[in-house]
């Protein structure tokens, strides 16, 4: 199994969400981050004082799938979550090694 | 045919002790409620947005706690130190007197002879006058509070308010309103006698300056100048700014104590220049630094409003409107040039909006002071521009408060330092005063 982690802009959740959706994938965890790569931070200015905020709010999508499944995932993140401007995010894909689904004790793809 | 015997006596019975202009009577009512709106929510919104998330409610708590003990101290003996009448010498020119001790004289009561009595206070009942200037008793120490936010002792905070208000907001609101030394048209020295009309020496520079010195002797915050600090909740300090705005119309207009044509006068110079205010502050950020902010508009506003505090009964609509846009150069240019320049933490800048602004209208009164709207000596001229020297009583007046209230504050907060001390211990100042002083946080997500 491979688990699929990506950070992309918040207004390309629902786009992510969807064609994920399309491509059969039943199942997904959203949480708020914020963090900075290329894009940086930005300023902002309160009272004249200007303080440097390096970390950008984004938000975090991680998907477990077989790994048959993986690349498909990917590429349909990419291409909906995309908008060729800096700041796009990324995908991290990594080794899963056990799911279990609590309420029945299902364990390997089984619990997908 | 007129009511029944019994009814129309029980009318006169009634309507004996009423005497005095309702309509006034109730514009000073809803007035009262407005100004005490200006601390909480306010103040409190306007201040709790500008802290860390760990200190939201430790100010919250000050303004409301300043609500509280504040208002008791008035009913016991703050009104009769401020407006007792005082005894007949100098003495009563500093201070006033022990009249008014436990509300009495303040409110209704029965005598042998005249029967049922409503103490008055020129055209109002003096229980509403009371409850009017108590008020101002709430906020002016409140506004101190963001100069020492998010550092100083709980503890030493409600002592040192006590004192101040005792020995500085007092004495001062005597001189000015209460018949002493400061009173245009009351002081037995013409030359002191200036024009404050709701509050620009006795609220502004004196809770101002003394926020300046309070922020000098407590210090700077752990990390200022090397951690960044911003606000943590604008949309509360929006949602206090245009609240402070809205109830500074009872602050202002009502401090004509009556709903006539002064307090019109008043309430919409209020207005405008308010508006100029927050017109200038986030034009002048827009031209230097290429946005407007919203806390830029929202300071702007409060600028214009503390600026025109002492004038808003005395100027016509187009000064009041300068003064504003005034107000919103001037406090920006001390809220950002002169707090970098001499380095000193005054956390929510109380010295550079009600310090700066309030020296800024009581000085600016002495130009545009016109007897057009309130001829207060008679038909004197009083600004300059109409050719008056109402200016020199306006700078004295000025140099005396802002003397009287360092003096004051530095020596209170120096004995409070031995004594109690003022500042949390470092580990707490990091934790934050909600947990380390109220065992609350503002903010609980599961």
């Amino acid at each position: 199994m491979k688990k699929v982690e990506a950070v992309i802009r918040h207004f390309k959740l629902e786009d992510v969400k969807n064609a994920l959706t399309e491509q059969g994938i039943h199942g997904m965890t959203v949480t708020e981050v914020r963090g900075f790569g290329r894009q940086k931070g930005h300023t902002e200015m309160y009272r004249g004082t200007e303080y440097a905020v390096d970390f950008v709010p984004k938000v975090k999508i991680e998907v477990v799938v077989a790994d048959a499944l993986a690349q498909r995932v990917v590429d349909t993140i990419i291409r909906s979550a995309q908008t060729g401007q800096i700041g796009d995010g990324k995908v991290f894909v990594s080794d899963l090694s056990e799911v279990v689904r609590i309420r029945t004790g299902e364990t390997g793809e089984d619990a997908l | 045919m007129g009511p029944p015997p019994e009814i129309a006596a029980q009318e006169a019975a009634e309507a004996k002790p009423v005497d005095f202009n309702r309509g006034d009577h109730a514009w000073m009512l809803v007035s009262c409620a407005l100004v005490l709106l200006m601390t909480g929510p306010g103040l409190a919104m306007f201040y709790g947005g500008l802290v860390r998330k760990k200190n939201v409610l430790s100010v919250m708590m000050q303004c409301i706690y300043l609500m509280a003990i504040m208002t008791l101290i008035w009913a016991i003996y703050g009104y009769s130190l401020a407006f007792g009448p005082g005894p007949d010498n100098f003495l009563g020119e500093l201070i006033g007197d022990g009249s008014y001790l436990f509300m009495q004289n303040v409110q209704t009561y029965i005598d042998s002879k005249q029967g049922f009595v409503v103490p008055m206070a020129g055209d109002i009942p003096r229980l509403t006058h009371m409850l009017f200037q108590g008020m101002f008793f709430i906020i002016t120490p409140a506004l101190i509070v963001g100069a020492f936010a998010e550092r100083m002792k709980f503890k030493a905070m409600v002592l040192f308010m006590v004192i101040w208000g005792t020995v500085v907001y007092c004495p001062l609101a005597h001189w000015v309103w209460g018949g002493g030394l400061l009173q245009a048209g009351e002081s037995p020295w013409p030359i002191l006698g200036a024009l404050d009309f709701a509050g620009g020496t006795v609220v502004h520079i004196s809770s101002g300056i003394s926020a300046l010195v309070c922020a000098v002797l407590i210090g700077k915050r752990l990390g200022y100048g090397s951690e960044p600090m911003p606000p943590h909740n604008l949309t509360y300090t929006c949602i206090g700014a245009c609240l402070l705005w809205f109830g500074w119309f009872g602050f202002n207009a009502g401090s004509a104590l009556a709903a006539d044509g002064i307090a019109a006068s008043a309430f919409a110079a209020t207005h405008f220049s308010a508006a100029a205010g927050a017109f200038a502050w986030a034009t002048i950020e827009w031209t230097l630094r290429g946005k407007p902010t919203v806390l830029g508009a929202c300071s702007g506003a409060v600028a214009g409003l503390v600026c025109i505090t002492p004038a808003a009964g005395h100027v016509h609509m187009m000064p009041a409107v300068l003064m504003g846009l005034l107000a919103g150069i001037f406090c920006y240019c001390a809220c950002t040039t002169l707090k970098n320049r001499f380095g000193y933490d005054d956390s929510l800048d109380v010295f550079g909006i009600h310090g700066v602004g309030g020296t800024l209208g009581a000085i600016l009164t002495g130009v545009f002071a016109t007897r057009e709207v309130w001829d207060i000596h008679n038909g004197q001229p009083l600004g300059l521009i109409e050719g008056g020297t109402q200016m020199i009583p306006q700078i004295l007046a000025v140099l005396i408060t802002w003397g009287y209230a360092i003096v004051c504050t530095y020596i209170i907060l120096k004995l409070l330092d031995a004594v109690v001390g003022l500042r949390v211990e470092q580990q707490e100042e990091i934790q934050g005063l909600d947990l380390s002083q109220h065992g609350e946080e503002g903010y609980i997500f599961l």
